[in-house]
């Protein structure tokens, strides 16, 4: 097993570096600055960062009065509050003006286990996948969640980058540059095609190798970039499979289950998904039992897999 | 016996009187060409526009826009430029009007309001429109724009100010109240809220619907300087928007008792015309009552 990092530490970190290098990111937080590692930036950082208090709409929107003033605003709050909460504030000032705001959604899908479906995101990529002028990424470790803080902040425009709370295999390899939009192969086959993002992109890993042993060759590609999604390098990656599965700790609705979907809806190839089947997360004492009650184990994506060939 | 250092004095006093006086019916001339701007913009086609909350508000855009704030219309985004935010996007067809009478574009494209592809759309919109600071529309929003645009004012050293109108039904948005807390617990002093008070929303009395008083006591609760005018009176309006320069340490309030419709005498208090269309004879009765307001003034 490789090593593993905390995503959101990572997030944390690389804000204050591009802060060390970048006058004009500033820093907003609702209260869960210690969560979201935002207080990183706070400690180096004071007069650029500003605490809201337990209010995610006035953030969102102070950040937009900040972008509209040459700021670059990172609001930090959990994934269910920064997109949910706001989500107003969000399309309204922020897209449709195209401001400079990025919303760090913290703790997202099921990586807040205990604290239940009220702090459980599984809907977030689909609400700001849904807002023109948004760029929605998902990292699946440490070092593409840097690239994404960065990538962030050369976007001209708003970026919603989806962060876990558990700590998460590295996987990409030393070196691997990020390019917007461009889906990673990290481990090539030929049989099958299993296109992952975020958390899942291990646990998709996992069972490529158990697949292996099976015999049956698959390949893992890693998609980061939800929006723009990347529909024809999913097309091209396809290609020649005999089944292809996607997997995500999100619901299956507007997430990459469906946007794959319509990525192959000429090609023909056999296809599942594992996904949140359209239902809220709830309680548990570890994330593994949420994953196996709610079928998004390595178990489950070769299950899928095999069940096509 | 008055010696000639008095008579010096008092000679000043009364031509700075003048020009108070000048600037005062100068401010009320564009007040009434606002107004007259939004009757011609909302037409009398059938298309609806927002003629209340436009009108109750336009006498505090024409001191913005004509007196108070430092501008370059040649140059929207000029970065000495005060900013202005209608939270009440709505009625951002009298900013339309006073950008347009200022010239940051031409008054010709205030008929071509809302058609497909203007400049001028139905919500004040930054993309299209020059001199639009940030797209509002949706309630309960500007304020807290206008705190992280005097946030970066105060990060950058900027010595202006940021402006920000509210209708008083939109004082039921909660996130009004966030950000209240907000420009008082970070001490924004560079920003001035105004709110609107025309004691009407869309369909009706706000005491009557969902009453949003006692608002000068929420507001000073909340942290604010508060200063109360009648938001039809220049003088009183100049001398609010004079006296929050001075105010340190605290964000400022302008709470002003104003008239929905003011100007136009069919729809002065009628909670009808928030967003309405004008039969012709409405039309011309209201471009010959702000005519004669104009002719008036120029008196």
């Amino acid at each position: 097993m490789s090593n593993t990092q905390s995503q959101r530490l990572a997030y944390g970190e690389e804000l204050v570096a591009l802060g060390r290098e970048n006058r004009d990111i500033v820093v907003l937080e609702a209260d869960l600055g210690k969560s979201t590692m935002s207080y990183l930036f706070q400690q180096e950082f004071p007069e650029r960062y500003f605490e809201m208090g337990i209010a995610e709409q006035n953030m969102v929107s102070t950040a937009a009065g900040l972008a509209v003033s040459g700021k670059i605003a990172f609001c930090n709050s959990f994934a269910v509050f920064a997109a949910g909460r706001p989500y107003d504030q969000i399309r309204q000032t922020i897209s449709v003006g195209k401001l400079n705001v990025k919303i760090c959604g913290s703790s997202a899908g099921l990586s807040d286990f205990g604290d239940g479906s009220s702090h459980q995101a599984v809907e977030d990529v689909a609400i700001m996948s849904a807002i023109p002028n948004m760029t929605v990424l998902t990292p699946c470790d440490a070092r593409e969640t840097r690239q994404c803080v960065r990538a962030a902040a050369e976007i001209q425009g708003p970026v919603y980058i989806r962060v876990l709370r558990n700590d998460l295999p590295d996987l990409l390899p030393e070196g691997t540059e990020f390019r917007l939009g461009a889906p990673r192969v990290l481990k090539d086959g030929s049989d099958a095609a299993i296109f992952a993002h975020g958390a899942m992109t291990a646990r998709a890993m996992e069972a490529a190798d158990a697949l292996e042993r099976d015999g049956i060759s698959a390949r893992v590609v890693n998609l980061c970039t939800m929006k723009p999604f990347p529909y024809e390098a999913i097309a091209q990656l396809a290609e020649g499979m005999r089944a292809v599965v996607t997997a995500e700790e999100h619901n299956y609705i507007g997430g990459l289950a469906s946007q794959t979907a319509l990525a192959l809806r000429k090609a023909g190839i056999p296809m599942d998904y594992v996904a949140i089947n359209d239902a809220f997360g709830q309680s548990a004492h570890s994330p593994e039992e949420l994953l196996e009650y709610y079928g998004l184990t390595k178990e489950h994506i070769a299950e899928k897999v095999k069940g096509l060939l | 016996m008055e010696n000639p250092e008095m008579i010096k004095n008092k000679f000043r006093h009364l031509t700075q009187q003048h020009r108070r006086h000048e600037v005062v019916k100068k401010l009320q001339r564009l007040a009434a060409q606002i107004r007259k701007d939004v009757v011609l913009m909302i037409g009398c086609e059938g298309h609806v526009g927002h003629l209340g909350g436009s009108c109750s508000s336009a006498d505090i855009v024409a001191a913005l826009y004509g007196y108070k704030m430092k501008l370059d219309p040649n140059n929207p985004g000029w970065e000495g430029r005060d900013k202005f935010l209608y939270s009440k996007g709505h009625a951002g067809i009298a900013q339309y009007a006073a950008l347009a009478e200022l010239g940051f574009f031409p008054k010709e494209d205030l008929l071509h309001v809302k058609e497909l592809g203007a400049r001028l759309q139905g919500h004040p919109d930054r993309i299209r429109t020059p001199g639009i600071e940030a797209n509002t529309g949706s309630l309960g929003q500007g304020l807290s724009i206008a705190n992280g645009m005097a946030l970066a004012m105060r990060l950058d050293g900027r010595p202006n100010k940021v402006y920000c109108i509210m209708g008083d039904g939109e004082q039921a948005e909660g996130q009004i109240w966030e950000a209240a807390m907000a420009a008082s617990a970070h001490k924004i002093d560079n920003i001035v809220g105004i709110i609107d008070q025309n004691c009407l929303q869309a369909t009706g009395s706000i005491t009557e619907r969902f009453d949003t008083n006692p608002l000068p006591e929420k507001w000073t609760a909340f942290g604010w300087h508060v200063i109360e005018i009648d938001g039809h009176n220049m003088e009183e309006i100049l001398q609010a928007l004079d006296e929050a320069d001075g105010i340190q340490g605290k964000p400022t309030a302008i709470i002003a008792h104003t008239i929905k419709g003011k100007g136009i005498s069919f729809a002065e208090n009628m909670a009808g015309f928030h967003n309405t269309a004008l039969t012709r004879e409405q039309y011309e009765t209201a471009l010959k009552e702000l005519d004669e307001q104009l002719t008036a003034l120029d008196r």
